[in-house]
Protein backbone atom coordinates (compact mmCIF):
# COMPACT_ATOMS: atom_id res chain seq x y z
CA UNK A 1 0.00 0.00 0.00
CA UNK A 2 1.43 3.33 -1.04
CA UNK A 3 0.78 6.42 1.07
CA UNK A 4 1.84 10.11 -0.05
CA UNK A 5 3.49 11.43 3.25
CA UNK A 6 1.35 13.50 5.25
CA UNK A 7 2.49 17.01 5.40
CA UNK A 8 3.46 16.93 9.04
CA UNK A 9 1.98 20.32 10.61
CA UNK A 10 -1.35 20.55 8.74
CA UNK A 11 -3.71 17.53 8.76
CA UNK A 12 -6.95 19.53 8.95
CA UNK A 13 -9.29 18.50 11.74
CA UNK A 14 -9.37 14.87 13.13
CA UNK A 15 -11.36 12.21 11.74
CA UNK A 16 -13.41 12.34 15.50
CA UNK A 17 -14.26 16.59 14.82
CA UNK A 18 -14.91 15.66 10.92
CA UNK A 19 -17.26 13.10 11.79
CA UNK A 20 -19.10 15.06 14.27
CA UNK A 21 -19.60 17.73 11.63
CA UNK A 22 -21.05 15.47 9.34
CA UNK A 23 -23.09 13.97 11.93
CA UNK A 24 -24.47 17.51 13.02
CA UNK A 25 -25.02 18.39 9.51
CA UNK A 26 -26.90 15.16 8.71
CA UNK A 27 -28.85 15.41 11.84
CA UNK A 28 -29.86 19.16 10.95
CA UNK A 29 -30.81 17.91 7.36
CA UNK A 30 -33.22 14.96 8.94
CA UNK A 31 -34.81 17.24 11.00
CA UNK A 32 -35.11 20.35 9.12
CA UNK A 33 -36.90 17.64 6.58
CA UNK A 34 -38.73 15.65 8.35
CA UNK A 35 -40.19 17.99 10.84
CA UNK A 36 -39.75 21.30 9.20
CA UNK A 37 -40.20 20.46 5.46
CA UNK A 38 -37.68 23.37 4.66
CA UNK A 39 -35.72 21.30 2.05
CA UNK A 40 -38.07 20.69 -1.21
CA UNK A 41 -35.56 22.69 -2.73
CA UNK A 42 -32.44 21.70 -1.83
CA UNK A 43 -34.12 18.60 -3.10
CA UNK A 44 -35.36 19.53 -6.30
CA UNK A 45 -31.87 20.94 -6.81
CA UNK A 46 -29.87 17.21 -6.17
CA UNK A 47 -33.11 15.58 -8.16
CA UNK A 48 -31.50 17.41 -11.15
CA UNK A 49 -28.14 16.26 -10.51
CA UNK A 50 -29.34 12.67 -9.82
CA UNK A 51 -31.81 12.36 -12.89
CA UNK A 52 -29.70 11.78 -15.79
CA UNK A 53 -27.71 9.10 -13.67
CA UNK A 54 -31.35 7.57 -12.92
CA UNK A 55 -31.91 7.74 -16.76
CA UNK A 56 -29.09 6.06 -17.42
CA UNK A 57 -29.33 3.40 -15.18
CA UNK A 58 -32.92 2.89 -16.36
CA UNK A 59 -31.79 1.91 -20.01
CA UNK A 60 -29.98 -1.91 -19.81
CA UNK A 61 -33.44 -2.93 -18.88
CA UNK A 62 -35.07 -1.08 -21.87
CA UNK A 63 -33.06 -2.38 -24.49
CA UNK A 64 -33.14 -5.93 -23.09
CA UNK A 65 -36.89 -5.21 -23.12
CA UNK A 66 -37.07 -3.82 -26.60
CA UNK A 67 -34.79 -6.79 -28.07
CA UNK A 68 -37.39 -9.23 -26.51
CA UNK A 69 -39.98 -7.23 -28.41
CA UNK A 70 -38.53 -7.65 -31.13
CA UNK A 71 -38.33 -11.24 -31.36
CA UNK A 72 -41.89 -11.97 -30.93
CA UNK A 73 -43.35 -14.77 -32.61
CA UNK A 74 -45.45 -13.86 -35.42
CA UNK A 75 -48.32 -16.64 -34.20
CA UNK A 76 -48.16 -14.89 -30.76
CA UNK A 77 -48.75 -11.40 -32.64
CA UNK A 78 -51.45 -13.38 -34.68
CA UNK A 79 -53.22 -14.61 -31.13
CA UNK A 80 -53.24 -11.54 -29.68
CA UNK A 81 -54.40 -9.51 -32.86
CA UNK A 82 -58.14 -11.66 -32.72
CA UNK A 83 -58.03 -11.10 -28.93
CA UNK A 84 -57.81 -7.57 -29.30
CA UNK A 85 -60.12 -7.59 -32.56
CA UNK A 86 -62.70 -9.14 -30.56
CA UNK A 87 -62.11 -7.43 -27.17
CA UNK A 88 -62.55 -4.00 -29.07
CA UNK A 89 -65.84 -5.73 -30.51
CA UNK A 90 -67.31 -6.03 -26.97
CA UNK A 91 -65.61 -3.20 -26.01
CA UNK A 92 -67.48 -0.64 -28.92
CA UNK A 93 -70.50 -2.63 -27.25
CA UNK A 94 -70.14 -1.78 -23.88
CA UNK A 95 -68.78 1.67 -24.91
CA UNK A 96 -72.08 2.75 -26.78
CA UNK A 97 -74.31 1.24 -23.85
CA UNK A 98 -72.22 3.86 -21.68
CA UNK A 99 -72.45 6.79 -23.24
CA UNK A 100 -76.27 6.09 -23.23
CA UNK A 101 -75.98 5.50 -19.85
CA UNK A 102 -73.63 8.91 -19.01
CA UNK A 103 -76.32 10.74 -21.18
CA UNK A 104 -78.86 9.48 -19.13
CA UNK A 105 -77.04 10.00 -15.90
CA UNK A 106 -76.42 13.61 -17.06
CA UNK A 107 -80.06 14.21 -17.65
CA UNK A 108 -80.94 12.93 -14.62
CA UNK A 109 -78.28 14.54 -12.44
CA UNK A 110 -79.37 18.21 -14.38
CA UNK A 111 -82.88 17.14 -12.98
CA UNK A 112 -82.62 16.68 -9.63
CA UNK A 113 -80.05 19.62 -9.89
CA UNK A 114 -77.18 18.02 -8.27
CA UNK A 115 -73.70 18.60 -8.56
CA UNK A 116 -72.34 17.29 -11.48
CA UNK A 117 -69.52 14.95 -11.63
CA UNK A 118 -66.83 16.08 -13.71
CA UNK A 119 -65.03 13.21 -15.85
CA UNK A 120 -62.00 13.00 -14.65
CA UNK A 121 -58.64 13.80 -16.70
CA UNK A 122 -56.22 11.27 -17.10
CA UNK A 123 -52.67 11.29 -18.22
CA UNK A 124 -50.95 8.00 -18.91
CA UNK A 125 -47.57 7.51 -17.12
CA UNK A 126 -44.49 4.81 -16.81
CA UNK A 127 -43.24 2.93 -13.89
CA UNK A 128 -39.34 3.51 -14.19
CA UNK A 129 -38.34 1.24 -11.08
CA UNK A 130 -39.77 0.68 -7.94
CA UNK A 131 -38.12 2.70 -4.62
CA UNK A 132 -35.35 0.42 -3.29
CA UNK A 133 -36.06 2.29 -0.03
CA UNK A 134 -37.03 -1.18 2.25
CA UNK A 135 -38.81 0.93 4.44
CA UNK A 136 -41.62 2.13 2.26
CA UNK A 137 -43.44 0.52 -1.17
CA UNK A 138 -42.67 3.44 -3.73
CA UNK A 139 -42.42 3.43 -6.92
CA UNK A 140 -41.12 6.34 -9.66
CA UNK A 141 -42.84 7.18 -12.63
CA UNK A 142 -41.55 9.28 -15.65
CA UNK A 143 -43.84 12.24 -15.30
CA UNK A 144 -43.40 14.93 -12.76
CA UNK A 145 -43.81 19.00 -12.77
CA UNK A 146 -42.91 19.29 -16.51
CA UNK A 147 -46.02 17.36 -17.50
CA UNK A 148 -47.92 19.35 -14.58
CA UNK A 149 -48.43 16.28 -11.97
CA UNK A 150 -49.13 17.72 -8.40
CA UNK A 151 -48.51 16.31 -5.46
CA UNK A 152 -51.75 14.50 -4.08
CA UNK A 153 -53.46 13.33 -7.37
CA UNK A 154 -54.26 9.16 -7.36
CA UNK A 155 -52.50 6.98 -9.73
CA UNK A 156 -54.83 4.45 -11.03
CA UNK A 157 -54.47 1.03 -13.55
CA UNK A 158 -56.29 -0.18 -15.59
CA UNK A 159 -58.53 -2.24 -12.66
CA UNK A 160 -58.37 0.14 -9.56
CA UNK A 161 -56.23 2.35 -7.64
CA UNK A 162 -52.99 1.81 -7.32
CA UNK A 163 -51.64 4.82 -4.88
CA UNK A 164 -51.09 8.24 -5.12
CA UNK A 165 -48.59 10.88 -6.10
CA UNK A 166 -46.51 12.03 -2.86
CA UNK A 167 -43.56 14.23 -4.16
CA UNK A 168 -42.72 15.74 -7.34
CA UNK A 169 -39.74 16.47 -9.13
CA UNK A 170 -38.79 18.39 -12.24
CA UNK A 171 -39.01 15.21 -14.76
CA UNK A 172 -40.00 11.91 -12.25
CA UNK A 173 -42.69 12.06 -9.48
CA UNK A 174 -43.05 9.38 -6.67
CA UNK A 175 -46.16 7.38 -6.24
CA UNK A 176 -46.37 6.11 -2.31
CA UNK A 177 -48.58 2.62 -3.33
CA UNK A 178 -51.24 1.63 -1.13
CA UNK A 179 -49.40 -1.21 0.57
CA UNK A 180 -47.29 1.48 2.41
CA UNK A 181 -47.63 1.48 5.77
CA UNK A 182 -48.65 5.54 5.69
CA UNK A 183 -50.80 5.07 3.03
CA UNK A 184 -54.92 5.71 3.56
CA UNK A 185 -57.69 5.42 1.38
CA UNK A 186 -61.28 6.37 2.08
CA UNK A 187 -63.56 3.55 0.68
CA UNK A 188 -66.87 2.28 0.59
CA UNK A 189 -68.22 -1.15 0.61
CA UNK A 190 -69.93 -1.47 -2.55
CA UNK A 191 -72.31 -4.16 -1.34
CA UNK A 192 -74.01 -2.40 1.46
CA UNK A 193 -72.19 1.53 1.14
CA UNK A 194 -70.85 1.06 4.69
CA UNK A 195 -67.74 3.68 4.69
CA UNK A 196 -64.52 2.72 5.99
CA UNK A 197 -60.55 3.56 5.97
CA UNK A 198 -58.27 1.52 4.24
CA UNK A 199 -54.53 1.31 4.70
CA UNK A 200 -50.99 -0.72 3.83
CA UNK A 201 -49.61 -3.02 6.31
CA UNK A 202 -46.22 -2.86 5.04
CA UNK A 203 -46.02 -6.15 3.65
CA UNK A 204 -46.78 -6.82 -0.13
CA UNK A 205 -50.67 -7.62 -1.16
CA UNK A 206 -52.34 -6.68 2.15
CA UNK A 207 -54.45 -3.96 3.37
CA UNK A 208 -56.37 -3.42 6.39
CA UNK A 209 -59.20 -2.12 6.94
CA UNK A 210 -59.06 0.44 9.67
CA UNK A 211 -61.14 0.93 13.29
CA UNK A 212 -64.09 -1.23 11.84
CA UNK A 213 -66.22 -2.41 15.37
CA UNK A 214 -66.92 -5.93 15.33
CA UNK A 215 -69.98 -5.73 14.85
CA UNK A 216 -69.76 -4.19 11.47
CA UNK A 217 -71.12 -5.57 8.41
CA UNK A 218 -67.70 -6.89 6.44
CA UNK A 219 -68.02 -10.20 4.58
CA UNK A 220 -64.87 -11.83 2.45
CA UNK A 221 -64.99 -11.08 -1.09
CA UNK A 222 -66.90 -7.71 -0.22
CA UNK A 223 -65.71 -5.22 -2.77
CA UNK A 224 -63.99 -1.81 -1.64
CA UNK A 225 -64.45 1.31 -3.83
CA UNK A 226 -62.71 4.63 -3.09
CA UNK A 227 -65.63 6.81 -1.29
CA UNK A 228 -64.88 9.67 -2.87
CA UNK A 229 -65.82 12.10 -0.02
CA UNK A 230 -61.80 12.95 0.56
CA UNK A 231 -61.80 15.12 -2.64
CA UNK A 232 -58.73 13.31 -3.55
CA UNK A 233 -59.91 10.04 -5.41
CA UNK A 234 -62.90 10.53 -7.65
CA UNK A 235 -65.65 7.92 -6.24
CA UNK A 236 -65.83 5.01 -6.86
CA UNK A 237 -62.67 3.46 -8.31
CA UNK A 238 -62.20 -0.27 -7.23
CA UNK A 239 -59.62 -0.66 -4.30
CA UNK A 240 -59.32 -4.01 -3.08
CA UNK A 241 -61.49 -6.59 -1.81
CA UNK A 242 -61.69 -8.21 1.59
CA UNK A 243 -60.17 -11.42 1.90
CA UNK A 244 -60.10 -12.07 5.85
CA UNK A 245 -62.60 -11.17 8.58
CA UNK A 246 -61.27 -11.61 11.92
CA UNK A 247 -63.91 -10.98 14.94
CA UNK A 248 -62.08 -11.06 18.40
CA UNK A 249 -64.07 -10.01 21.15
CA UNK A 250 -60.76 -8.90 22.72
CA UNK A 251 -60.31 -6.22 20.88
CA UNK A 252 -62.11 -3.51 20.19
CA UNK A 253 -62.26 -3.45 16.56
CA UNK A 254 -62.55 -5.80 13.65
CA UNK A 255 -59.26 -7.43 11.93
CA UNK A 256 -60.10 -7.08 8.40
CA UNK A 257 -57.59 -8.09 5.53
CA UNK A 258 -58.22 -7.06 2.15
CA UNK A 259 -56.32 -7.44 -1.51
CA UNK A 260 -55.56 -4.72 -3.22
CA UNK A 261 -57.69 -5.47 -6.65
CA UNK A 262 -55.13 -3.06 -9.35
CA UNK A 263 -52.17 -4.66 -10.12
CA UNK A 264 -50.21 -2.50 -6.66
CA UNK A 265 -46.97 -4.20 -7.43
CA UNK A 266 -46.67 -4.95 -11.12
CA UNK A 267 -47.86 -2.60 -13.90
CA UNK A 268 -45.51 -0.96 -16.26
CA UNK A 269 -48.23 1.34 -17.19
CA UNK A 270 -49.92 3.75 -14.85
CA UNK A 271 -53.19 6.76 -15.24
CA UNK A 272 -52.25 10.05 -13.47
CA UNK A 273 -55.80 11.41 -12.36
CA UNK A 274 -56.57 14.68 -12.71
CA UNK A 275 -59.74 14.75 -10.88
CA UNK A 276 -59.29 18.57 -9.82
CA UNK A 277 -60.23 19.91 -6.13
CA UNK A 278 -63.61 19.39 -6.12
CA UNK A 279 -63.84 19.84 -2.34
CA UNK A 280 -67.63 19.86 -1.40
CA UNK A 281 -68.76 23.02 0.45
CA UNK A 282 -68.05 22.70 4.35
CA UNK A 283 -71.21 21.75 5.68
CA UNK A 284 -73.02 24.26 7.74
CA UNK A 285 -72.61 23.12 11.44
CA UNK A 286 -69.19 24.54 11.35
CA UNK A 287 -70.24 27.94 11.20
CA UNK A 288 -71.57 27.92 15.10
CA UNK A 289 -68.49 26.89 16.47
CA UNK A 290 -66.87 30.05 14.48
CA UNK A 291 -69.12 32.07 15.44
CA UNK A 292 -68.39 30.81 19.53
CA UNK A 293 -64.68 31.67 18.76
CA UNK A 294 -65.23 34.83 17.68
CA UNK A 295 -66.99 35.77 20.39
CA UNK A 296 -64.98 34.31 22.68
CA UNK A 297 -61.99 35.84 21.16
CA UNK A 298 -63.83 40.08 21.84
CA UNK B 1 1.73 -7.91 8.03
CA UNK B 2 2.90 -11.22 8.03
CA UNK B 3 0.31 -12.22 5.31
CA UNK B 4 2.12 -9.27 2.90
CA UNK B 5 5.39 -10.63 3.57
CA UNK B 6 4.76 -14.00 2.86
CA UNK B 7 4.52 -13.80 -0.70
CA UNK B 8 6.17 -11.11 -3.04
CA UNK B 9 4.67 -7.58 -3.28
CA UNK B 10 4.49 -5.39 -6.58
CA UNK B 11 4.62 -2.30 -6.04
CA UNK B 12 1.40 -0.59 -7.16
CA UNK B 13 1.07 2.86 -9.36
CA UNK B 14 -0.66 5.62 -7.38
CA UNK B 15 -4.69 6.11 -7.56
CA UNK B 16 -5.36 8.82 -10.78
CA UNK B 17 -8.55 10.73 -8.56
CA UNK B 18 -10.35 10.68 -12.19
CA UNK B 19 -10.51 6.59 -11.26
CA UNK B 20 -11.96 7.13 -7.76
CA UNK B 21 -14.55 8.85 -9.19
CA UNK B 22 -15.29 6.87 -12.04
CA UNK B 23 -15.93 4.03 -9.47
CA UNK B 24 -17.74 5.94 -6.84
CA UNK B 25 -20.31 7.16 -10.11
CA UNK B 26 -20.32 3.72 -11.14
CA UNK B 27 -21.31 2.37 -7.58
CA UNK B 28 -24.07 4.71 -7.67
CA UNK B 29 -25.52 3.82 -10.94
CA UNK B 30 -25.26 0.11 -9.93
CA UNK B 31 -27.78 1.28 -7.13
CA UNK B 32 -30.00 2.89 -9.12
CA UNK B 33 -30.62 -0.29 -11.45
CA UNK B 34 -34.42 -1.09 -11.73
CA UNK B 35 -33.63 -3.45 -9.18
CA UNK B 36 -36.75 -5.72 -8.25
CA UNK B 37 -38.04 -8.46 -6.75
CA UNK B 38 -36.04 -10.74 -4.25
CA UNK B 39 -32.91 -9.13 -6.39
CA UNK B 40 -33.70 -6.10 -4.38
CA UNK B 41 -34.33 -8.17 -1.12
CA UNK B 42 -30.46 -9.04 -1.49
CA UNK B 43 -29.16 -6.08 -3.20
CA UNK B 44 -26.19 -4.68 -1.57
CA UNK B 45 -25.33 -1.20 -0.92
CA UNK B 46 -22.83 -0.56 -3.37
CA UNK B 47 -22.08 3.03 -2.77
CA UNK B 48 -21.48 1.82 0.60
CA UNK B 49 -19.10 -1.10 -0.65
CA UNK B 50 -17.28 1.03 -2.60
CA UNK B 51 -17.02 3.76 -0.30
CA UNK B 52 -15.63 1.41 2.49
CA UNK B 53 -13.01 0.20 -0.27
CA UNK B 54 -11.45 3.71 -0.84
CA UNK B 55 -11.72 5.19 2.93
CA UNK B 56 -9.48 2.15 3.90
CA UNK B 57 -7.31 2.15 1.32
CA UNK B 58 -6.97 5.88 0.06
CA UNK B 59 -8.17 7.55 3.44
CA UNK B 60 -6.38 10.61 2.54
CA UNK B 61 -8.13 10.80 -0.44
CA UNK B 62 -11.86 9.55 -0.21
CA UNK B 63 -13.44 10.34 3.28
CA UNK B 64 -16.11 12.59 4.38
CA UNK B 65 -17.29 15.25 2.30
CA UNK B 66 -17.50 12.52 -0.64
CA UNK B 67 -19.59 10.82 1.45
CA UNK B 68 -21.93 13.16 2.33
CA UNK B 69 -22.26 13.94 -1.30
CA UNK B 70 -23.09 10.22 -2.30
CA UNK B 71 -25.32 10.04 0.74
CA UNK B 72 -27.29 12.84 -0.42
CA UNK B 73 -27.45 11.84 -3.82
CA UNK B 74 -28.77 8.18 -2.62
CA UNK B 75 -31.82 10.30 -0.28
CA UNK B 76 -32.94 12.17 -3.29
CA UNK B 77 -32.60 9.08 -5.80
CA UNK B 78 -34.70 6.67 -2.77
CA UNK B 79 -36.73 9.23 -2.21
CA UNK B 80 -36.40 8.54 1.80
CA UNK B 81 -35.38 10.78 4.44
CA UNK B 82 -32.57 14.03 3.31
CA UNK B 83 -30.10 13.32 5.57
CA UNK B 84 -30.23 9.43 6.53
CA UNK B 85 -27.85 7.99 3.95
CA UNK B 86 -25.28 10.87 4.70
CA UNK B 87 -25.58 10.43 8.43
CA UNK B 88 -24.94 6.23 7.56
CA UNK B 89 -21.66 6.66 4.97
CA UNK B 90 -20.40 9.54 7.06
CA UNK B 91 -20.19 6.86 9.80
CA UNK B 92 -19.04 4.44 7.53
CA UNK B 93 -16.37 6.92 6.03
CA UNK B 94 -14.87 7.37 9.93
CA UNK B 95 -14.73 4.03 10.53
CA UNK B 96 -13.17 3.14 7.49
CA UNK B 97 -10.31 5.64 7.92
CA UNK B 98 -9.77 5.18 11.56
CA UNK B 99 -9.39 1.68 11.19
CA UNK B 100 -8.06 1.33 7.81
CA UNK B 101 -4.64 0.19 9.40
CA UNK B 102 -6.36 -2.49 11.21
CA UNK B 103 -7.99 -3.73 8.30
CA UNK B 104 -5.27 -4.18 5.90
CA UNK B 105 -2.86 -5.82 8.16
CA UNK B 106 -5.28 -9.13 7.77
CA UNK B 107 -5.37 -10.89 4.79
CA UNK B 108 -8.20 -10.83 1.90
CA UNK B 109 -10.32 -13.22 3.44
CA UNK B 110 -9.80 -11.94 6.79
CA UNK B 111 -10.68 -8.63 5.63
CA UNK B 112 -14.58 -9.50 4.90
CA UNK B 113 -14.96 -10.39 8.49
CA UNK B 114 -13.25 -6.97 9.31
CA UNK B 115 -15.65 -5.11 6.70
CA UNK B 116 -18.78 -7.01 7.33
CA UNK B 117 -19.77 -5.55 10.77
CA UNK B 118 -18.67 -1.90 9.08
CA UNK B 119 -21.42 -2.53 6.42
CA UNK B 120 -24.23 -3.83 8.83
CA UNK B 121 -23.24 -0.48 11.32
CA UNK B 122 -24.20 1.52 8.33
CA UNK B 123 -27.51 -0.37 7.60
CA UNK B 124 -28.31 -0.12 11.44
CA UNK B 125 -27.94 3.13 11.49
CA UNK B 126 -30.01 3.54 8.48
CA UNK B 127 -32.58 1.58 10.38
CA UNK B 128 -32.70 3.57 13.67
CA UNK B 129 -33.24 6.59 11.48
CA UNK B 130 -36.48 5.13 9.88
CA UNK B 131 -37.72 3.11 13.30
CA UNK B 132 -37.62 6.97 15.15
CA UNK B 133 -39.57 8.27 11.36
CA UNK B 134 -42.16 5.69 12.45
CA UNK B 135 -41.50 3.04 9.34
CA UNK B 136 -42.04 -0.72 10.37
CA UNK B 137 -38.58 -3.38 10.17
CA UNK B 138 -38.58 -4.94 6.92
CA UNK B 139 -37.67 -8.20 7.81
CA UNK B 140 -34.15 -9.31 8.40
CA UNK B 141 -33.79 -10.12 4.67
CA UNK B 142 -32.79 -6.16 5.20
CA UNK B 143 -29.34 -7.17 6.62
CA UNK B 144 -28.64 -9.93 3.20
CA UNK B 145 -27.31 -7.35 1.29
CA UNK B 146 -24.12 -6.19 3.26
CA UNK B 147 -23.72 -10.03 3.78
CA UNK B 148 -23.50 -10.44 -0.23
CA UNK B 149 -21.55 -7.09 -0.41
CA UNK B 150 -18.59 -8.81 2.02
CA UNK B 151 -18.42 -12.05 -0.08
CA UNK B 152 -17.69 -9.33 -3.10
CA UNK B 153 -14.95 -7.83 -1.02
CA UNK B 154 -12.32 -9.57 -2.40
CA UNK B 155 -13.24 -10.07 -6.28
CA UNK B 156 -14.16 -5.99 -5.89
CA UNK B 157 -10.66 -5.39 -4.17
CA UNK B 158 -8.72 -7.53 -7.20
CA UNK B 159 -10.68 -5.57 -10.13
CA UNK B 160 -10.05 -1.90 -8.44
CA UNK B 161 -6.42 -2.94 -7.75
CA UNK B 162 -6.08 -3.59 -11.38
CA UNK B 163 -4.88 -0.21 -13.28
CA UNK B 164 -2.57 0.47 -10.29
CA UNK B 165 -0.55 -2.66 -11.44
CA UNK B 166 2.83 -1.60 -13.09
CA UNK B 167 2.92 -1.74 -16.51
CA UNK B 168 5.33 -4.77 -17.34
CA UNK B 169 8.75 -3.38 -18.39
CA UNK B 170 10.06 -4.39 -22.32
CA UNK B 171 13.46 -4.21 -21.23
CA UNK B 172 13.48 -6.53 -18.46
CA UNK B 173 13.42 -9.78 -19.33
Amino acid sequence: MEYTPPPLFNRGPTPLIRLLLCSLLSIGLLIADARLQYLDNVRQIVAVAVYPLQRLAGTPAAIFERIGDFFVTQSRLHNENTRLAEQNLRNAAQLRQFEALSAENAHLRDLLATRQRFPAGTMAAEVLYTGRDPFSRRVIIDKGLQADVKAGQPVIDEIGVIGQVTRVYPWLSEVTLLTDKDQVVPVQNLRNGIRAVIGGTGSDGELELKFIPLNADFQNGDQLVTSGIDAVYPPGLPVAQVTNVERNAAYMFARITCKPLAGVSSHTQVLVVNWGSQAPERPAQNEPAAGKKRRRGS
Amino acid sequence: MQAHESRPQTILLPVKPAFIAFTLVAALLANLLPWSGWLLAIKPDFVALILLHWCILQPRRVGFTVAMMLGLAMDVADGSLFGQHALAYSVLAFAGIVLHRRVLSFTMKEQILQVIPLLLANDIIVLIIRKLGGAEFPGITYFFGSLIAGALWIPLCRLLKLPQMPRPDPDHV
